[in-house]
């Protein structure tokens, strides 16, 4: 509408043709220039650091310099080397994201529709663990879950636990870390499209003989869905890519794609862990693409 | 077949201490078009979702038939609503809005029903689209015809045509009266716009803070109000204060200012020394002044035009009379009758036959639309 209104004006008002043109278009480019300015620093300038970085010559170190000699293998030899932690990097993640949707889902619709005047204080209180450094929070999270930790006690009185069974150093630590740690990125969108979802829709469901639960598979699910999949993308790629909470919950038999890159970093091995970072990213943005394609949200990214 | 009338009885509910309807009974004739007229606030929508399920009421009980529904779940009943604001389901397209009630039944053959309905209120064309796609009056259209798909024993509509502008609503009155007497369905219709409400319904429920101020068929409604409520909010009444001299089996003669004037005993509403002398802007007109009558109309004399305003088919006259109320007077455009300037000196005749009698104890302003309602 308002292109072809801006189309229209010109003709209309009879001014002159070339001026008001050439400086619409200046002034197009020069709105864009912030923008473009700013993707240029922050996302060519590095995207292509890494991605050459990736192609260097292994056998260069920090003192003696590397070399640019398009030294492709040093992807196959990444794969190869780091496919267990690729691998467990997506099934922590993955695992960690279905436990945020289960419990951040209800706790977003609790927000939306049921807090009445409590909503602004669960909201703060969704918010509020950001206040404190995540490192702290997720070291908070060894004494929780720690041998004399009061979860241990329960878990091992049950039986569920046996006496020598432990939560700390163990997957579980972990996907839990990162399920604690990337919870508010699931619910605060998933409050956005709940909190948008007009209540009313809910009376039609239930008035045209949809029982509650139809009413929330027919009828909430699929309008919250664009909620859903930001919240799903906002904890899926920061937990694949997450090295903290292996780190400080899990053992080295937990690590995942995120220690070895920075392991490899901090060994001065900056080829390879270029490739590393470079394949999961792309191993990302292919899922993502897959997965918006599949949930029907393309307007979503 | 056993009768599906709608019931209510003693229903009340309230929010909080807030009392939205009290103590209400209502019935409903199966097949009827039922429209509850009142403003903004006087509970008609809570008593339509009372009926729907979506609201339950604090006392009182809603029968449909011979069931007892007053606390069946509303996807239980088999009543649908248009909302008031549609609430068609954006995700989903045009058939399967309309599919929808249909599904959650596990009909057979849903294709062509939707098909057929789709067809009734001519949308057969947009069945692919989203609602986002189609016009108010379409989307209204889709409203209905995602209720009606369901055969419901009843039919509540919300102010469903609130969101149109006054042509298409002319329209939709005119296509709603349409398709409910062809499916026969009882329709309960909420509305605070008395035209549409007289202009639809079989039956006009006039509601005010709660409760049913009068009921009744449009016409019957309109010339005989039996609170001043009723005569301010169904069209436009004069109401001059006047005192009962005599009454006899057929006539009641009153006092008004001096002034002799008669109305018929049964229009007469309050048994009540102290009434109020009501009558209808266009049952009057306006004589110059001294202009001598012999129909035996009633007549209010010495009174002064202070507004004319030409409406087209009619001319509105406001007359200041000597004790300075003013009374307005509807003119027919026929050609016939004489008019008037500002300022003229005119007298006001009307048939006693016109004239009805309402209880003085009540607010002769009482349902006067204000400018916020329109």
């Amino acid at each position: 509408m308002s292109v072809a209104a801006a189309h229209v004006g010109p003709g209309e008002q009879q001014l002159p043709q070339d001026q008001p043109q050439r400086k619409r278009g200046l002034t197009g480019y020069l709105l864009l220039l912030p923008g473009a300015l700013w993707l240029l620093v922050f996302f060519v300038v590095p995207t292509v650091t890494l991605v050459s970085t990736s192609l260097y010559d292994p056998t260069g170190s920090i003192s003696t310099g590397y070399q640019m000699t398009f030294h492709w293998q040093n992807y196959v030899e990444a794969v190869q080397e780091y496919a267990p932690q690729l691998w467990r990097s997506f099934v922590y993640a993955g695992l960690a994201t279905i436990a945020c949707m289960l419990l951040g889902y209800p706790l977003a619709y609790a927000i939306a529709f049921k807090s009445g005047r409590w909503k602004n204080l669960m909201l703060v209180l969704v918010i509020a663990p950001f206040f404190t450094s995540f490192l702290v929070r997720t070291l908070s999270w060894q004494l929780l879950l720690g041998d004399n930790g009061w979860a241990v006690d329960v878990l091992r009185t049950l039986g569920i636990l046996g006496a020598d069974g432990h939560l700390l150093a163990t997957p579980f630590a972990v996907v839990t870390g990162l399920t604690y740690n990337f919870l508010p990125f699931m619910v605060l969108p998933l409050y956005a499209s709940l909190e948008k979802l007009d209540p009313r829709m809910l009376e039609a469901g239930a008035d045209l003989y949809a029982a509650p639960f139809t009413t929330f598979r027919k009828i909430t699910l699929p309008l919250s869905m664009p909620g859903l999949v930001a919240g799903t993308l906002l904890t899926f790629i920061p937990a694949a890519g997450d090295y903290i909470n292996s780190e400080l919950l899990g053992t080295p038999t937990t690590r995942m794609i995120g220690n070895e890159i920075q392991d490899l970093f901090a060994a001065g091995a900056y080829p390879v862990a270029a490739a590393l970072s470079v394949t999961l990213m792309i191993v990302i943005v292919s899922m993502v693409f897959f997965y918006v394609r599949r949930s029907g949200t393309e307007d979503l990214v | 077949m056993p009768s599906a009338d709608l019931v209510l009885s003693a229903v009340t509910k309230r929010f909080g201490s807030f009392t939205a309807v009290e103590d209400l009974d209502l019935t409903v004739p199966e097949g009827s078009f039922f429209a509850l007229l009142g403003p903004s606030g006087c509970g008609k929508t809570t008593t339509l979702r009372m009926v729907a399920g979506l609201e339950e009421p604090t006392a009182g009980t809603i029968r449909l038939g011979d069931a007892d529904i007053t606390h069946l779940r509303p996807y239980k009943r088999p009543v649908n609503t248009v909302f008031q604001s549609y609430a068609l389901f954006p995700h989903l397209t045009i058939f399967e809005n309309v599919a929808f009630g249909l599904r959650r039944r596990g009909a057979d053959n849903v294709k062509t029903q939707v098909h057929e309905m789709l067809e009734l209120v001519e949308l057969e064309q947009y069945a692919g689209r989203k609602p986002a796609q189609l016009s108010g009056g379409q989307q209204q259209r889709v409203a209905l015809a995602r209720a009606l798909i369901n055969r419901p024993q009843v039919l509540l509509l919300d102010e469903p045509l609130g969101a149109l502008d006054l042509k298409l609503r002319r329209q939709m009155q005119i296509e709603l009266k349409r398709i409910q007497t062809e499916v026969g369905i009882t329709f309960v219709h909420v509305t605070h716009d008395q035209e549409e409400a007289m202009t639809m319904a079989d039956t006009v429920a006039v509601m005010n803070a709660g409760v049913i101020e009068q009921m009744g068929e449009p016409l019957e409604l309109y010339e005989n109000p039996a609170t001043t409520f009723a005569s301010n909010f169904l069209g436009q009444s004069n109401l001059v204060a006047g005192r009962v001299l005599e009454r006899s089996a057929d006539t009641v003669l009153l006092d008004v200012q001096g002034t002799k004037l008669v109305a018929p005993a049964a229009r007469a509403q309050s048994r009540q020394q102290d009434v109020w002398v009501g009558v209808r802007p266009e049952k009057v007109f306006l004589a110059a002044a001294e202009t001598e009558t012999d129909d035996g109309s009633n007549a209010l004399r010495g009174a002064v035009v202070t507004d004319v305003s030409f409406v087209g088919v009619s001319t509105q006259y406001l007359a200041r009379l000597p004790w300075g109320q003013e009374l307005t007077v509807f003119e027919q455009n026929t050609g016939a009758r004489e008019s008037f300037r500002r300022g003229e000196r005119v007298d006001l005749h009307w048939m006693p036959g016109h004239t009805f009698l309402l209880d003085a104890a009540q607010d002769a302003s009482a349902g006067v639309e204000k400018e916020e309602d329109l």
